[in-house]
């Protein structure tokens, strides 16, 4: 360019309008593409495949004895499947539940099988203290249910907090039954 | 211009009370005010793109070390992890891996464009060291990140590079073991290149820092070498070269996409993607294609230590340039004989490139076949030889003799006036 | 001032020389001798290429009935093969590890756990989570099993060799090629004019009708050898759906921006001599 005429004062009244709006469109353009670009940035910190895998278990019910409770580890922190007696099952569901911490009834506790009916044997719950984290011991404490030797908590056979510093009852995780004896966890 | 004073007024209560304790807001005020000259070219562009992969380079690398694991044993397969499985690791390791040849590419035009114009030249001495400097730890960092994947090419590249220090007289041995942290390439060598890996981008920032500091005191340099004189030969900053930078950038950002997108391993080797084994050699170890060059000149003479030496020569002769060149006038637009031994050295530059990609004993330009039906021609080897010595001779031969011989163009008074044209007929710039 | 066409004609050359040479350095590898290497064209190649899923599929068995006898893929687990963009893909079963193809294929595989009671290693059926098992206990079994050749994981094999796919494909095509007459063969190594040097440890693994195809597709060896590299070029690259498909937004988008910032630049320099 050759020309030797300065800024035109003509020019920039006229094109007022015009320059604010490709500066505002390029902007708004820029913008947009800076919000798109920080979201991977963010995202990825989330889970990755391979933890989201792992966040899914399958247990075979009919493989634990009357009795017995099985541990398995579940994103991180046990989850215990027990297998309750007769004997504990009566005492679970006869609890008055107006004089408990965390009132609810055990069958609220509890998942139906496909044909729509509930299996009373069968608790399955996240075998963390709802105190500080600890792992509660199973047959023991004063409901005959477990103890959490941390702080003293004492929960029943239903997994309810009845006594010591625990604010709720022990977590029931997000389960299905996906065939008569096997249930997916998470 | 040595430095400029600062215009900015603060406006309101806030920035007032900041003003009086740290004036960081008139720092950025002051940049964005900066008189450039007003004739900058896309050349110029390349100091903002060169920001950019920086920060690019520093945000994906934090992302890629939290899910990257520095041990031999889990390396290779945590790359694997998280191009496979980490949210978004498909886009962000490949990111990181093209963005550092990105990053090599603006490096090096922004030093050429240096070149050209004569950017190194006083009062611009300290700015261009630093500029040496800072291309220096980029090489450091890029050797070491490139050994992080643990392929092939990651453990013979380290291999060949820590064996360097072995060539050093008396102590090369103990030094070289020093460094490795053991007999020879292995997890302690791996552990310790990941914690410097991570250490010298945040070195390149506080010496970009000193750069601009620097760059800011003195002023840009422009394509016709002469320094503005009076306030019509500079424009403001922003906005005339802040929009000038944003289109320069996303150009760049298109061709950052093209190799991210669609041949994201163009760049690289394929060796790299097979697992280090220290029992078994790649036929054919290279660099990555910014250090070819300097993997010619390494190769170009048969003893080891004088071919490290050259190597290192060839990087050392940049921070002495200043003084090399003799010559009063800066841009080569005003230096006809300069200009082409110029373009030749940039000639060379390819053809080394060409030579370190390449076996030495292949031949490069035939002339013609053996009797036993064999070609016949110029080696690789002997091509990196004249190449090296062009490449030495142009700093240590050529630029010093033309400063002191040969007659340059008239130059314009000032920028205005070459802009304009001048009624006493100084020459306009022609290209 | 007028925008410098030179500039980014030479960029743009310079970007396509190192794109070409780059492209041409990655696709090199012609065969030894006078074996001319097929170039086919693959469902995946070019801007908006996608893998053959069936085709894939295919390769899976091939991989799961010929390969996995000695070759692992040790850095894919069952999962991925019910990821987006993967041969098995349902789109019924976004999570990968409901996919019933995925569990089926993963029960057909026999892994290494350890017994929580008693501690001992046992072998159980695969699920979705686990990874592919490795095929030897470790590099010396391998060896030892295979006349002291190790044969190389295959998780990312078409990226590990110059030419990829196309690599892969004419190695497998390849070992009918008469060998040279000078050419010296102890026994346990054959002549692939493919391989690096005319040698492989590896003897010919395909022959006509060796798998049944579950879709009917007679099993020639050239199929075989096709759908199997199919099936290891998504395992290279399982996300290249996603990249090319981002990439195309990307690069619409940044070149809307290009031209939003190229007029914002000429306004903002229109009325300035430079």
């Amino acid at each position: 360019m050759s020309e030797t005429h300065v800024t035109d004062a003509h020019d920039d009244i006229i094109d007022d309008d015009k320059r604010d709006f490709i500066f505002i469109a390029t902007g708004a353009a820029a913008a947009a593409g800076a919000g798109l670009l920080a979201w991977p940035l963010v995202a990825q910190m989330g889970k990755a495949a391979d933890t989201l895998a792992a966040g899914s278990i399958e247990i075979d019910l009919s493989k634990i004895a009357e009795g017995q409770q099985l541990k398995m580890l579940w994103r991180g922190a046990p989850v215990f499947v027990r297998h309750r007696t007769a004997k504990e099952i009566t005492l679970a569901e006869e609890t008055d539940l107006s004089k408990i911490p965390d009132p609810q009834a055990d069958n609220e506790r509890l998942v139906a099988k496909p044909d729509g009916t509930v299996d009373p044997r069968y608790l399955v719950m996240v075998g963390v203290c709802t105190h500080f984290g600890c792992i509660p011991v199973g047959e023991a404490g004063d409901y005959k249910g477990w103890y959490c030797p941390c702080h003293a908590s004492h929960y029943d056979t239903s997994g309810r907090i009845r006594k010591g510093p625990a604010p709720r009852n022990m977590a029931i995780p997000d389960y299905t039954y996906i065939s008569d004896t096997v249930i997916k966890v998470g | 211009m040595s430095g400029h004073p600062s215009t900015y007024e603060p406006k309101y209560a806030a920035t007032k009370w900041m003003d009086q304790r740290l004036p960081i807001v008139r720092m950025g005020a002051d940049f964005m005010t900066f008189p450039s000259p007003r004739n900058l070219n896309y050349w110029y562009t390349f100091g903002g793109i060169l920001t950019l992969c920086l920060v690019s380079q520093i945000i994906t690398g934090i992302i890629l070390a939290m899910h990257y694991v520095p041990h031999t044993e889990l390396a290779f397969e945590s790359v694997q992890r998280i191009r496979r499985d980490v949210p978004f690791g498909w886009l962000l390791q490949p990111m990181h891996a093209v963005g550092a040849s990105m990053f090599f590419f603006a490096v090096y035009v922004h030093m050429f464009r240096g070149l050209y114009y004569g950017s190194y030249k006083a009062p611009r001495e300290v700015l261009w060291i630093i500029g040496c400097l800072i291309y220096l730890v980029m090489m450091a960092t890029g050797f070491l990140g490139y050994t992080l994947p643990w392929g092939q090419m990651s453990f013979w590249g380290a291999t060949v590079i820590t064996g360097f220090f072995g060539a050093v007289p008396v102590v090369g041995e103990s030094l070289q073991q020093w460094l490795l942290g053991g007999y020879a390439v292995d997890n302690a060598t791996l552990n310790r290149f990941f914690a410097l890996h991570y250490l010298l981008p945040f070195v390149i920032a506080g010496l970009v820092g000193v750069h601009v500091w620097a760059l800011h005191h003195v002023g840009q340099n422009n394509p016709i070498g002469i320094t503005p004189k009076t306030k019509q030969d500079t424009l403001s900053f922003h906005p005339y070269y802040t929009v000038k930078d944003g289109f320069a950038v996303v150009v760049f950002l298109l061709i950052f996409a093209f190799f991210l997108f669609y041949q994201p391993d163009a760049l690289g080797h394929a060796d790299n993607y097979i697992e280090a084994d220290a029992l078994k050699t790649p036929p054919h170890i290279v660099p990555e294609w910014y250090f070819l060059p300097f993997y010619a000149i390494l190769r170009a003479v048969p003893d080891k230590l004088a071919g490290i030496l050259l190597m290192l020569g060839a990087i050392a002769v940049l921070f002495v340039l200043p003084w090399l060149d003799t010559s009063k006038v800066r841009s080569m637009r005003f230096r006809p004989v300069a200009k082409w031994f110029f373009w030749i050295f940039l000639f060379f530059c390819f053809i080394l490139g060409w030579c370190g990609a390449e076996t030495p004993d292949n031949i490069a330009i035939p002339f013609g076949t053996n009797a036993d039906g064999t070609a016949r021609g110029l080696d690789f080897t002997w091509l990196s030889r004249i190449a090296t010595i062009y490449y030495f001779a142009y700093f240590v031969l050529i630029l010093p003799i033309l400063g002191l011989v040969e007659t340059p163009k008239d130059r314009p008074e000032s920028i205005t006036k070459a802009i304009l044209g001048d009624s006493h007929g100084a020459a306009a710039p022609a290209e | 001032m007028a925008f410098k066409m030179k500039t980014l004609i030479l960029t743009g050359t310079a970007a396509l020389i190192a794109a070409v040479s780059g492209i041409a350095y990655a696709a090199g590898g012609g065969g030894t001798g006078d074996y001319k290497m097929e170039h086919k064209h693959w469902h995946f190649q070019g801007a908006f290429g996608t893998y053959d899923k069936a085709a894939a599929q295919r390769g899976y068995q091939v991989y799961r009935e010929v390969c996995a006898s000695c070759h692992a893929l040790k850095h894919l687990a069952f999962r991925h093969l019910g990821d987006k963009g993967a041969p098995f893909y349902n789109e019924d079963f976004p999570n990968p590890n409901d996919n019933p193809l995925v569990k089926n294929f993963a029960a057909d595989w026999t892994v290494q756990d350890i017994d929580v009671e008693t501690g001992d290693v046992i072998d159980r059926s695969g699920i979705p989570a686990d990874k592919f098992p490795a095929i030897y206990p470790n590099n010396a079994a391998a060896r030892a099993s295979n006349g002291g050749g190790l044969p190389p994981d295959l998780s990312v094999m078409v990226s590990a060799r110059n030419g990829g796919a196309d690599y892969l494909y004419n190695l497998l095509i390849a070992y009918d090629t008469p060998p040279p007459a000078d050419l010296q063969l102890t026994p346990g190594v054959y002549y692939n004019p493919v391989m690096d040097g005319g040698k492989i440890a590896m003897k010919n693994p395909l022959s006509d009708d060796l798998v049944e195809y579950a879709d009917g597709t007679p099993a020639t060896l050239e199929q075989m050898a096709a759908d199997v590299t199919e099936f290891l070029a998504w395992s290279s690259d399982p996300k290249l759906e996603q990249r090319k498909s981002v990439g195309f937004m990307t690069m619409l988008y940044l070149l809307i921006l290009a031209v939003l910032l190229w007029f914002s630049y000429k306004r903002v320099w229109r009325n300035v001599e430079h």
